[in-house]
């Protein structure tokens, strides 16, 4: 954009004349920088693939997991290549109930992403309120939000999710809660660290000097501006919510193979680890990796464009 | 400085209080354990008589009372899959999470600040992309499923190391550690191996981030035009000035691993206070849970107390500026 304005020369004098910003330009600014690293254009593809795959689960799959009157146990175990008495290929072969492996993948890659995008969601949200509301008033309601904040950024994020999840019992809704629990506090962070820089500024300033209510300045005035870091969080948020709802449901407290999320489907191919049915375990794990690995791979652009100290 | 201190040990104390009415009331607010211990064809007499031994008939503020009571005579309670004392069953189980912890730590130290190094000295490398590459990795794939690809590698296809357990414990200096032994060595090197790696990402990042940083001072410059090699220059000058900052972030990050054990050894069945843990959750053995939690918020309130107080002492503007 200035490069525009000092080819021309004259646009120099004139600062009205620099071209306007507006919000599908910026996307489309935002789009040619994103494209520079064909590793993360590459991470992109491989994560619109994989929503694909696990949201249109019932319509690619060639089994449905949840229905147990669609498992034989004389699918049990089958190695991968091998076809089932359904009469199709299991391409990742079975596991100990009779499930399609690839099957179920699909629908435990459904689950994790659900979990994984709706507690970063959540956790997003009320991050954001307690960033602004503590960095707005300042004074003792900010060190006493932030003080909460930052001892909870000190404790792991994978205790405090087992700790609640033991307290919460098992279940999709009860993982959720206990994620965004263990995760608000990130984003409250950069919330609060971002707004305290934008708090002092002059616009916001004039924003509180006007009548309108608080709710407002903090939402359409401040809220904008401190939006760009915390989308890279977000990112990152999510992967390792994924990887966290994975690690819980391994460790036995989260999900049940009933309702196979990725993490209790390793779970349970662990338990054949030395019988030599690699296919149970490695390959949903390959899936979760890949998964993981292709979220923060995109973050790591994300926070590459959208760093303001980067020269242009 | 005192005034600040004391302010702080206040907050700190307040924070253990709360946190422990909120494990405590979190904990015994999920399901009946009685139910968990005893044999189902037990006789009504005998489930009142469990009940009531383990108070379990009173409201929850008075046996969170009489918990606080007997913790301040140092008593946590007893174990109810274990029927011992949770105090000493959790000290019995810590030697082996810390050897384990150490082994771990000393990998990522040995591994991850050379590695760093390389890569801050030259960025552009295919080694230092590399070595960044692998950090990535190591940040990113879960704990648990790397644990479980160790085992099927070494333990299982190649058979050169056993999949899990402590091994044979000896003595060292009359500590018994299985670190005393070679085949206590060979239990834990997968186990500390799989601990290590994020740590070791970690290390790679911060010291190549302050090796890149240090490259392009003043000081860095002058020593070049002193002639010194670079060998001088990075182990004499730059090692020095970024080692502060290192040692402080992993010090922090030392609780962290205490966590990041609660998988590993699941993972290896290594019987210390983290697999310690998730029996407890899965058998609801209330009493060990309940100590675990609380010594576990100690911990990171002394630590974030340490903190505190050292960056007080190092910079002024913190202790002046309240909670900015």
């Amino acid at each position: 954009m200035s490069d525009v304005a000092t080819t021309t020369g004259e646009t120099l004098a004139v600062p009205s004349a620099a071209p306007i910003e507006t919000r599908a330009t910026r996307l489309r600014n935002f789009w040619a920088d994103f494209r520079r690293s064909w590793v993360a254009v590459g991470a992109l593809i491989v994560i619109v693939a994989l929503l694909a795959v696990s949201f249109g689960a019932p319509l690619v799959a060639p089994q449905n997991p949840y229905d147990m009157a669609s498992l034989d146990w004389m699918d049990a175990f089958l190695t991968p290549g091998e076809t089932g008495t359904g009469g199709y290929v299991h391409i990742l072969g079975t596991d100990n109930a009779g499930r399609d492996m690839l099957s179920a993948i699909f629908y435990g890659l459904r689950t994790s992403f659900t979990i994984g995008v709706s507690a970063g969601a959540l956790a997003l949200a009320i991050g954001i309120c307690v960033g602004l509301t503590a960095a707005y008033f300042g004074g003792r309601v900010e060190s006493l939000l932030m003080r909460i904040v930052d001892l909870q950024l000190s404790m792991p994020a994978i205790l405090l999710a087992l700790v609640l999840v033991a307290m919460l019992g098992q279940g999709v809704v009860q993982i959720i809660l206990a994620l965004v629990v263990a995760q608000y506090a990130y984003f409250a962070r950069t919330t609060h660290g971002a707004a305290t820089v934008e708090r002092g500024k002059d616009y916001i300033e004039a924003a509180r000097s006007t009548p309108l209510p608080t709710r407002r300045v903090l939402f359409r005035h401040l809220l904008p501006n401190v939006l760009p870091p915390l989308i890279v969080v977000a990112t990152v948020q999510v992967a390792s919510a994924i990887a966290l709802e994975a690690t819980l449901s391994f460790l036995g407290v989260g999900l049940p193979l009933t309702e196979p999320s990725l993490g209790s489907l390793i779970s349970n191919g662990f338990k054949y680890i030395h019988s030599d049915r690699y296919w149970l375990s490695i390959y949903p794990g390959l899936f979760l990796m890949v998964t993981v690995v292709a979220i923060n791979l995109v973050g790591d652009q994300v926070r590459t464009v959208l760093d303001p100290r980067r020269s242009r | 400085m005192l005034g600040f201190i004391v302010s702080r040990l206040i907050q700190a104390i307040v924070v253990v209080f709360v946190m422990s009415v909120v494990v405590f009331v979190g904990v015994y607010a999920i399901g009946n354990p009685i139910d968990v211990m005893i044999d189902p064809g037990a006789t009504a007499e005998i489930r009142e008589n469990l009940i009531r031994q383990y108070g379990l008939d009173q409201p929850l503020w008075r046996q969170y009372l009489s918990f606080l009571g007997n913790v301040a005579e140092g008593d946590l309670g007893r174990s109810m899959v274990y029927n011992t004392s949770v105090v000493g069953l959790v000290f019995s189980r810590l030697p082996a999470t810390l050897e384990l912890v150490l082994v771990a730590v000393a990998i990522a130290t040995v591994i991850g600040i050379p590695a760093g190094i390389y890569a801050g000295y030259k960025p552009d490398s295919a080694g230092a992309k590399a070595i960044m590459a692998l950090s990535v990795l190591g940040f990113s794939v879960p704990t648990f499923w790397i644990g479980m690809l160790l085992i099927m590698a070494f333990a299982v296809e190649l058979g050169w190391l056993p999949s899990g357990g402590r091994g044979e414990v000896g003595t060292i200096l009359g500590i018994p550690t299985s670190l005393a032994t070679a085949n206590g060595w060979s239990h834990v090197i997968l186990p500390a191996i799989n601990l290590s790696l994020f740590k070791m990402g970690l290390l790679i990042r911060l010291t190549r981030a302050g090796m890149v940083e240090a490259m392009q001072t003043d000081y860095v410059k002058f020593a070049r035009a002193q002639g010194l090699t670079d060998r001088q220059i990075v182990f004499s000058h730059i090692l020095r000035n970024i080692s502060i900052p290192i040692v402080t972030v992993f010090g922090l990050e030392l609780g962290s691993t205490l966590a990041f054990a609660v998988v590993t050894e699941t993972v290896f069945t290594w019987p210390g206070v983290g697999k310690l843990i998730i029996d407890s959750i899965l058998q609801l053995d209330r009493p060990v849970m309940v100590t675990y939690l609380i010594l576990v918020v100690i911990l990171f309130v002394l630590i974030n107390f340490t903190v505190d107080v050292v960056y007080a002492r190092l910079d002024p503007r913190v202790r002046l500026g309240g909670s900015r």
